[in-house]
Order: C-alpha cells, then sequence, then structure tokens
C-alpha cells in the first residue's frame, strides 16, 4: 500500500552558462512543479532542499507565503539526496507531520567551482582531501576510475560496454527536447573521445550544467483530488557501502551502497524486477549504471557488461533506462530529473521517450562516494 | 589548557621522514588506515603508532589524462594506485616508474612532495 505520492513536477530550461542563479533555478521549478500538480505555493508546508546549492527552507517560507510550515529537513548524500528526500517526504506525510512536500534543486555551476573543487568543500570528503588530493586524486572521476578498473580486471568488463550506455542515454537526450546533447553519438564517438581518467574517457563523464528540478508529495488520499495522474511511491530504501567516507579503504570496491538498498525496497514495494518498464538510474558515470544494475539484482554480479549490450537499456529494450538523457546527456540535476523523468512516463506523458504502457518503474541514486537509494514507483489510479 | 593531539599526527611524522605509520588498537591490535579516533573493531580510543612494513600489492589504479588541478599539468599523464599493504590497510598513491599497473604488482612505498609540498605516498615495483 502505497502512503505518498508524487503529484506534481518541475523543470527549468537546461542550459551552460546561464545567467540565473541557482536561487532562481530552484524558485522557478518550484513553482512549475507547483502548478503542475494544481496547487498553490502557500499549499507547501514541508520543504526538503536538495544538495549544498540547494536555499535555506527559510527562503520558501519568504518566497512562497507559507504561514504554517511544519516539516524541513536535509538529506545529506549527494546524488542519492533526491531519492532519500522523496522517501523522507512519504515518511513524514505518512506520520501526519505535514501534508505537502517541496523538493527542489537548483544549480548554476557554471559560475561556481566544478566538481572537483566542490567535493573538497564537503566534510564527509574529508580523507580524500587530507590524504589523496595532495597526490593528484582530486575529482570525482578519479574516486571512482579505481572501481571500475576493478570490474573491468575481474569480469573482463569493456569500455565498449560503458559506450553502450553512452550512446542509449545520448539517444534518449535526443527525444526529450530538454536535453543539453543534441548530436547523436556512436560507439566509435566513445572511443575516441578523449581519455580523463583510464578508464574513464569524455564520454563516460556526466554533464556540468545549470538549471532547476523540483517535485511534490502529498498523501494518496489528497493526490486522487489533484491536476495530474498521481505516481504512488510503492517501496523505497537507502544503503551505504562499507568504508562510506572512503573508497580506498573499501573492502569491496565493486558494490555501492544501492547494493543493501535494493532488496529491501523490492519488498516494501511488492513488486520483482520483472515488473519494473522503466529504470531511471543515477548516472554520474557510465560505470556507475553498470555497477548499480547488478547491485539492483537485474543480474548478477560481475554480469553488468554483457546485461547492457544489445540494446536492453535502449527503447524497446528490455530495461528502457534512463529515457530522458539522464546526467550524461540530458542534465546533470543530481537525479532530481530523474524522479521527473520516471513520475512522466508512469503517467504516460513523456512524449518521445514513452516507454509504452509503463506502469511500474525505478529510480536510484547514487551520492558522494555510494551512497545508494532506490525508490519504485506506480502509476496511480484517479 | 593543552591542544589536543591531531590523531594523525604520528602519520604526517612518518611521511615526512619517508616512512608509513599506521594506527594499532591499543586494545584489541587491530591496524587500520586512514587515522581515526576510535578503533572500527572495539571501540577504543587506545592506539599505537605501527611503522608498516612498506610492501604490498596493487589493487586497483587510474591513469590520469587531465589536469584537474593546473599545477598539475606537467605530470601528465600520472598513475594513481590502491595498495593493499601486508597489514591489510591500502593507501592510494602515485606509481613511479615504467612498468604497467596490474592487479597484484608487488609495489614497495616511499614519500615525495605533492600538492602544496604535503608527502604522499609514491610507490615503487618490487623486483620480483
Amino acid at each position: 500500500m502505497s502512503r505518498a505520492s508524487v503529484v506534481g513536477v518541475g523543470e527549468t530550461e537546461y542550459t551552460k552558462r546561464s545567467p540565473r542563479t541557482a536561487l532562481q533555478h530552484q524558485l522557478e521549478a518550484s513553482l512549475t512543479a507547483i502548478a503542475d500538480a494544481g496547487l498553490t505555493p502557500g499549499d507547501v508546508d514541508g520543504v526538503i532542499p536538495i544538495g549544498i546549492t540547494g536555499a535555506p527552507v527559510e527562503e520558501y517560507v519568504a518566497d512562497f507565503g507559507i504561514t504554517d510550515l511544519r516539516f524541513s529537513a536535509v538529506v545529506p548524500h549527494g546524488g542519492a539526496s533526491a531519492v532519500g528526500a522523496l522517501q523522507l517526504a512519504g515518511a513524514a506525510i505518512a506520520a501526519g507531520l505535514c501534508s505537502t512536500v517541496l523538493v527542489p534543486f537548483g544549480r548554476n555551476t557554471s559560475s561556481g567551482a566544478k566538481a572537483g573543487q566542490r567535493i573538497h568543500t564537503m566534510p564527509q570528503f574529508h580523507f580524500v582531501s587530507e590524504y589523496e588530493r595532495p597526490a593528484g586524486n582530486i575529482a570525482p572521476a578519479q574516486l571512482y576510475a579505481p572501481m571500475a578498473r576493478r570490474h573491468m580486471e575481474l569480469y573482463g568488463t569493456t569500455s565498449e560496454q560503458f559506450g553502450e550506455i553512452a550512446v542509449s542515454t545520448r539517444e534518449h537526450a535526443l527525444l526529450n527536447g530538454r536535453g543539453l546533447m543534441t548530436r547523436p553519438i556512436t560507439l566509435a564517438d566513445h572511443q575516441a573521445s578523449r581519455m580523463i581518467t583510464d578508464p574513464f574517457r569524455l564520454l563516460d563523464c556526466s554533464l556540468e550544467s545549470d538549471g532547476g528540478a523540483a517535485f511534490v508529495v502529498t498523501s494518496p488520499e489528497r493526490a486522487r483530488d489533484l491536476a495530474q495522474t498521481p505516481v504512488d511511491l510503492l517501496g523505497s530504501a537507502m544503503g551505504h557501502p562499507d568504508s562510506p567516507s572512503s573508497i580506498t579503504q573499501r573492502p569491496d570496491l565493486t558494490r555501492v551502497g544501492v547494493a543493501k538498498a535494493a532488496a529491501l525496497a523490492f519488498e516494501a514495494a511488492g513488486v520483482t524486477h520483472a515488473d519494473i518498464d522503466v529504470a531511471e538510474i543515477y548516472d554520474c558515470f557510465t560505470y556507475i549504471v553498470l555497477c548499480q544494475l547488478e547491485d539492483l539484482g537485474f543480474c548478477a554480479k560481475g554480469e553488468g557488461g554483457p546485461f547492457v549490450e544489445g540494446g536492453r537499456l535502449r527503447l524497446g529494450g528490455e530495461l528502457p533506462t534512463n529515457t530522458h538523457g539522464g546526467l550524461l546527456s540530458q542534465s546533470h540535476m543530481l537525479a532530481v530529473n530523474h524522479v521527473v523523468e520516471l513520475v512522466r512516463q508512469l503517467r504516460g506523458t513523456a512524449g518521445a521517450a514513452q516507454v509504452a504502457g509503463a506502469e511500474t518503474g525505478l529510480v536510484t541514486g547514487y551520492g558522494d562516494m555510494g551512497d545508494g537509494g532506490v525508490a519504485i514507483l506506480r502509476k496511480g489510479t484517479s | 589548557m593543552t591542544e589536543p593531539e591531531d590523531i594523525a599526527a604520528p602519520y604526517w611524522r612518518g611521511a615526512a621522514e619517508g616512512v608509513l605509520v599506521l594506527q594499532r588498537c591499543g586494545n584489541c591490535g587491530v591496524v587500520r588506515h586512514y587515522p581515526r579516533a576510535i578503533c572500527s573493531a572495539c571501540q577504543s580510543e587506545l592506539v599505537e603508532p605501527q611503522q608498516a612494513d612498506g610492501r604490498g600489492t596493487v589493487h586497483s589504479w587510474t591513469v590520469t589524462h587531465h589536469a584537474f588541478d593546473p599545477r598539475l599539468a606537467d605530470d601528465l599523464p600520472y598513475t594513481l594506485v590502491t595498495v593493499d599493504m601486508r597489514e591489510g590497510v591500502r593507501v592510494l598513491g602515485r606509481l613511479d616508474g615504467d612498468t604497467a599497473p596490474a592487479i597484484d604488482l608487488p609495489v614497495r612505498i616511499t614519500f615525495a612532495p605533492g600538492l602544496d609540498g604535503t608527502p604522499v605516498p609514491h610507490f615503487v615495483v618490487e623486483a620480483p
């Protein structure tokens, strides 16, 4: 039984070098999501801002004329925060703490520090900052590359298999209409793209982008009276890898946090892998998608390479994945855009990338050094 | 009032002298790295410095071709190795020399100045 429903989604234009601030992106996406739900800004009584660029909740209280904010929180897990916020919003609503939760995100990375600088302002990265950065281990790509390399050495996973993820995700972005990337790529383009930090080539890496995305959560009962087909949260779970603050010290480099969350989320949702019609998988790097597909249980550990081959992740494939173009080719909205896309898919309003008849879907988050979140959603009845 | 001793001070003193100093739990004897306030196995605060053997084997690696810090532009490409030390902990550092990294490649630690002059681990391949 669902205890919460997503009733509104919103996105800004996705660009680079935007003249608009992170706060402007957050407010615009939020107002779009609230209007999409058929609500007014003053109806919001809970806010969970996402990410280190998130404006404090006091901004929303003032700007939206919220007279009675009953719930606010921050989920400090980077790219896992959006799924964590969805879970937390559902829990707060089910507990009766509040009725309508806004989850806003927005950023302007063009004017600020790049990811390789940003992470060193975060306390969870302090071991990296103190012991590894001076050796030249600076950016997320470098932190995660040894995870991918170990997987390749143990299981024979190839760069071409990473490339298949880059190519299918780009195909989906071209259908989205909002994607930052507007040219198709081939596997040859992927293989020819410059090496950033082995085994990650440029086309294995996600985008730095500007914009905002937001969603609104309320009770299933209230959702039935609002503007859109509700999308119900069936089950969710968070999980953290061993040695969560140091990848270097992690016993098994090839597993991430969703490995611990997946079974819990499927059990809570009461569905099986075969029920998943569409998946939005956190894709900061191609390999991270492949690793999560294993850790989610769609295939066994080590079989992710062959699993992604043959078009399985493409529209029309067995498990259409990142149907909006993801962080790799649509925009890096910290997976708030993944939640938005899954909601659209389950409403049946995903446009050219619509998975026919999609009723049940899954979204994941991956944050910092592997914190994970999984949420399973289903199209509700109006 | 005295300033609290930085739990990482023995590591940095060792690094400055070119040796790897780990933490050994004074209660249960488990060796740990990176430096932490208490033992992950028994939660004891008791801790002793332990100089590492210095030898280990490569667990994984990345070869970096992009200067994420402009000061590293002249180092490109450089190899970062994750190394299983004999004491059961891992160390991340630079791999020196021309040998291609491989899982289980035997290496030995040294230290050299890194960014801002901070001493950082370097590894050289051990003769078989």
